[in-house]
């Protein structure tokens, strides 16, 4: 599912990475980049993502496998040789210099002129629209702009490559949203090849052009986000992105690719089979919120449908938010969208649930 | 607008007052009316107050035992009274004489130096002041030492032919009647019986006795006569505890009253009455025809130095209460009645040592920071538990005794010692030719180093490890290399540890004072080495509190200009 294509432009091939020698942080990583990509390695805390990241940088070494970046074995490259721009979780601006002299230092190493210098940091100012504020101390800057600056400071040598380490987690949600479209709107308009790290899986999903999903140390889903986010193919994917409902239940019968689940309370619901094949089974379906149809009429005839009860109602504005018991789970979540027709429901009401069977996934236990 | 404020009532006004209509311009005012200033000032000062108790134990304590007897102790290096205390009369006299002319000050001056010197002399204080002076020049110790046990026969010349004149002069009761107050007299005799009585009862007797009073006029007649007879009377009472009417008066007290006798005029004497005329005026009348010898000579006889006119301008040079004298002499000058002049070669002492101190302070700053830079680098890039042991390791020197570890330099460093032993043994040094590494500089600069180590590796590991890892990566991923990203990114930032460090180790070297005395041999000690010697040794307090002066000041100027260059704010302790 990972496997690495010759025309990708980093290649990590059967990586693995071990800090003390008893336990493996990567395990057997198999990834390949394509260039102009804009691929986020999302996951939990010690999932192995940014040890990957470092790996790519060059700030640790791989236990065993290649990375290649443009075809070369890069594993023997110090950091610096390596051409690739960074962007730090705290920036990292360096505090004794200007921001005029953090953007020139990357070009002062690489021996450029002093006007050429001088002239690309002015264009990698304005590129984040920071123009005004070359003569600052990074101290004296906001956390936006100091990102913004982290940013130009990371693309201003016109490296292939940029790496970002949760640039954004100090930010506060506005300003991570903005910064969000801004990042991929540069990415794309300078045709770089992105490899970006997060745990926020709304910015995985906004920004990428695909996503690996990292857990244990493997990638547990590489697939661009609106399949990750319908169709995930595991439970811990299922879980990790987006909000979901899980039921436990067993495989009763599998017929033209719908499966017929008994939940553990004897209910009757249909599924898609993802990675179950044999009646009997023990299964986990999952079911995004906003997928739960609680109007008969719009599910299909034979669609069959299982009983609900009402525990909690939440107005959030656009959408109600409402908290079921399903087969003896209390957190089984609804969302429904706060439109005319749509009624409010009243906790201790019972009713009943269905779903199109395509939106409810059967994965194993 | 001001229809709604109008509207708004009063209410509203209120509301607004101030910011919006900007008719009160005045103090803006807390809830209950006073201006808000004053009320944060009340409520700041409860806590500033409870914040004073909570110093105030070791504010006083720092202030009663520390602050106040360095202020003393510094108070004496331009502290003079001395000689103004025990030469009083002759620092007036001298105030007239002109150092210049090259001769020895007149007979007004040598009889006030002589009834000074006298009463110095009996109060044994004589040799006090001929230390200080001798400070200034060489030999007048032992001039005042000498002269001091032959002064009280100055006069004896005239004392023998006022006796020759009439016995009564030898009598002490011819000189009480002539000189006490009646009324003193009285006192006296009561405070005598008093005594007497407290002795018989066995009783203890506190009440001071009533000091001898000059009778009124005679002072006018005879002054110096009354000013030597008084003083004598006195140093009878109190130093010597004997009845000045029991006692004959000193040679002096004779020589001044030739001196008055031969200025006085008959009606002059006739004032003080018929009993003292009638013992005056033959004296008087005889005083023209005496033998006299000059008190110059007396003097060049007693010790011919006296003949010298530096003495003189010596003592006048430092009458003053003042002096910029102790100054002066820590920066190998001295004070001339001239001015300022350079000390002789032989004698500049001090700005050698203090360059010296200067420059090896800087030496040890240097060494302390070239080995405790890698090592404070070391410290802090290692695992939390790996860089704890060794920072015991660098610590373990503070947990031993100063005198040990510099005593341990001295078996290391000796021309018997272990590392000599070593390269000889080796080959590399010749048995006879064994290396002079200790009692002198460069002992004191490795074994100072090596002791003030800690105090720089400290600060710089503390600024050190909060320098994020992070930068350096950065630098390296922007494409510096190891160097590159050391020498432009985490050295400025380990600036502020290096000026933290350099700061402590200079200033604690400038002042260092036990390894120096130690292992420092000759060339190899500090200014404090001196200060120490002359607190000391030498007694010379006024110029060890003058050497402790300019120390403190040179650390103050050091440390502005290191404000200044550097700004103290980038100092940083961690």
């Amino acid at each position: 599912m990972t496997t690495a294509s010759d025309t990708d432009f980093v290649v990590f091939d059967r990586v693995q990475k071990s800090y003390d020698g008893e336990t493996l942080v990567v395990k057997d990583l198999n990834l390949g980049i394509g260039r102009g990509e804009f691929l986020t390695m999302l996951g939990p805390s010690g999932s192995g993502k940014t040890t990957c990241l470092m790996m790519l940088a060059g700030f640790e070494t791989a236990t065993h496998g290649d990375i290649l970046l443009a075809g070369q074995p890069i594993n023997n490259i110090p950091p610096h040789k390596r051409g690739i721009g960074m962007v730090f979780q705290n920036y990292a601006l360096f505090p004794h210099m200007t921001v005029a002299e953090n953007l020139a230092f990357p070009l002062e190493v690489r021996n450029i002129g002093k006007s050429d210098r001088d002239a690309k940091v002015q264009r990698a100012l304005d590129m984040v629209q920071m123009g005004e504020f070359g003569g600052r101390r990074p101290a004296q800057l906001s956390g936006g702009q100091q990102q913004r600056i982290a940013l130009a400071r990371a693309l201003v040598f016109e490296p292939e490559l940029v790496l970002m380490d949760e640039p954004l987690g100090a930010l506060d949600k506005q300003l991570r949203e903005h910064m969000q479209f801004e990042i991929t709107r540069l990415a794309h308009e300078l045709g770089i090849t992105t490899v970006y790290v997060t745990h926020d899986q709304t910015e995985a999903l906004t920004m990428s052009d695909r996503v690996a999903v990292f857990d244990d140390g493997r990638i547990q889903q590489l697939a661009p986000p609106d399949e990750l986010y319908e169709q995930p193919q595991n439970s811990f994917v299922a879980q990790f992105i987006g909000e979901n409902n899980t039921l436990m239940g067993t495989v009763k019968e599998i017929n033209d690719g719908v499966a017929l689940v008994e939940l553990d309370d004897g209910e009757l619901i249909d599924a898609k089979p993802v990675n179950v094949s044999q009646p009997g089974e023990r299964t986990l379906i999952s079911i995004r919120p906003e997928r739960v149809e609680i109007n008969k009429d719009r599910l299909g005839e034979n669609a069959h449908t299982i009983h609900a009860e009402v525990l909690e109602f939440i107005y959030m504005g656009d959408i109600y938010r409402t908290r079921l018991r399903v087969a003896g789970n209390d957190d089984f979540v609804i969302k429904t969208r706060n439109a005319p027709d749509q009624r409010r429901l009243q906790p201790g009401e019972k009713i009943e649930i269905g779903w199109q069977p395509e939106d409810c996934r059967a994965l194993e236990a | 607008m001001t229809d709604l404020a109008t509207e708004a009532g009063p209410a509203g006004r209120s509301a607004r007052s101030g910011s919006a209509e900007g008719e009160e311009t005045g103090p803006v005012l807390a809830a209950d009316g006073r201006p808000l200033k004053q009320s944060l000032r009340r409520a700041l000062r409860a806590e500033k107050l409870r914040a004073l108790a909570l110093i105030a134990p070791l504010l006083i304590f720092i202030l009663v035992t520390f602050i106040a007897p360095i202020a003393d102790m510094l108070f004496r290096s331009v502290e003079n009274e001395i000689v103004s205390e025990t030469l009083p009369r002759t620092t007036v006299a001298l105030e007239q004489w002109d150092h210049t002319s090259g001769e020895m000050p007149g007979d007004d001056v040598l009889a006030a130096f002589t009834y000074d010197l006298v009463a110095a002399a009996e109060r044994k204080q004589h040799t006090r002041l001929g230390t200080r002076l001798n400070y200034e020049m060489t030999g007048i110790s032992s001039l005042f030492r000498k002269t001091g046990r032959r002064v009280d026969d100055f006069g004896e010349v005239y004392l023998d032919q006022f006796v020759a004149l009439t016995p009564a002069w030898e009598e002490p009761a011819t000189w009480m009647s002539l000189m006490a107050e009646p009324g003193w007299s009285a006192q006296y005799e009561e405070w005598l019986a008093d005594r007497a009585a407290a002795e018989e009862a066995d009783r203890d007797f506190e009440t001071p006795q009533p000091l001898f009073e000059v009778k009124d006029g005679v002072a006018d007649v005879l002054p110096e006569t009354a000013d030597a007879y008084g003083e004598f009377a006195r140093i009878a009472q109190v130093e010597n505890d004997d009845n000045p009417a029991a006692e004959e008066p000193w040679a002096p007290v004779y020589l001044a009253l030739y001196r008055d006798l031969a200025q006085a005029t008959p009606d002059s004497v006739a004032t003080l009455g018929a009993d003292a005329q009638a013992l005056l005026e033959p004296a008087r009348a005889a005083v023209a025809g005496f033998d006299t010898v000059p008190l110059s000579e007396m003097f060049v006889d007693a010790e011919e130095d006296w003949a010298d006119p530096d003495v003189w301008a010596t003592i006048q040079a430092f009458a003053p209460d003042y002096t910029a004298g102790y100054f002066l002499a820590s920066v190998d000058l001295q004070k001339t009645p001239d001015g300022v002049s350079a000390q002789p070669e032989d004698q500049r002492i001090y700005m050698l040592l203090f360059k010296r101190t200067l420059f090896m302070s800087l030496v040890i700053m240097g060494s302390c920071v070239l080995l405790g830079y890698p090592i404070a680098y070391l410290l802090s890039n290692l695992p939390l538990r790996t860089s704890n042991l060794l920072l015991i390791l660098v610590l373990l020197p503070f947990w031993t005794s100063l005198l040990v570890r510099t005593s341990a330099w001295k078996v290391l460093l000796q021309q018997q010692g272990v590392i000599n032993d070593v390269l000889v043994w080796i080959g590399l040094v010749a048995d006879d030719g064994r290396l002079v590494m200790i009692n002198n500089q460069f002992g004191t600069i490795v074994a100072m180093t090596h002791i003030l180590l800690p105090f720089m590796i400290l600060p710089l590991y503390s600024v050190m490890k909060t320098i994020p890892p992070s930068y350096v990566r950065a630098a390296k991923s922007l494409g510096a290399t190891n160097w590159t990203a050391f020498w432009r990114v985490y050295f400025p930032q380990s600036v502020p540890g290096i000026g933290a460090g350099c700061i402590l180790v200079f200033i604690l070297s400038i002042g260092y004072y036990i390894t120096p005395e130690l292992v420092g041999g000759t060339t190899g000690t500090f200014i404090s080495n001196r200060i120490a010697y002359h607190i000391s040794s030498s007694l010379n307090w006024g110029l060890a509190a003058a050497l402790g002066t300019i120390l403190l000041a040179v650390v103050l100027i050091l440390y502005w200009a290191y404000d200044k260059l550097v700004g103290i704010d980038n100092v940083s302790l961690g």
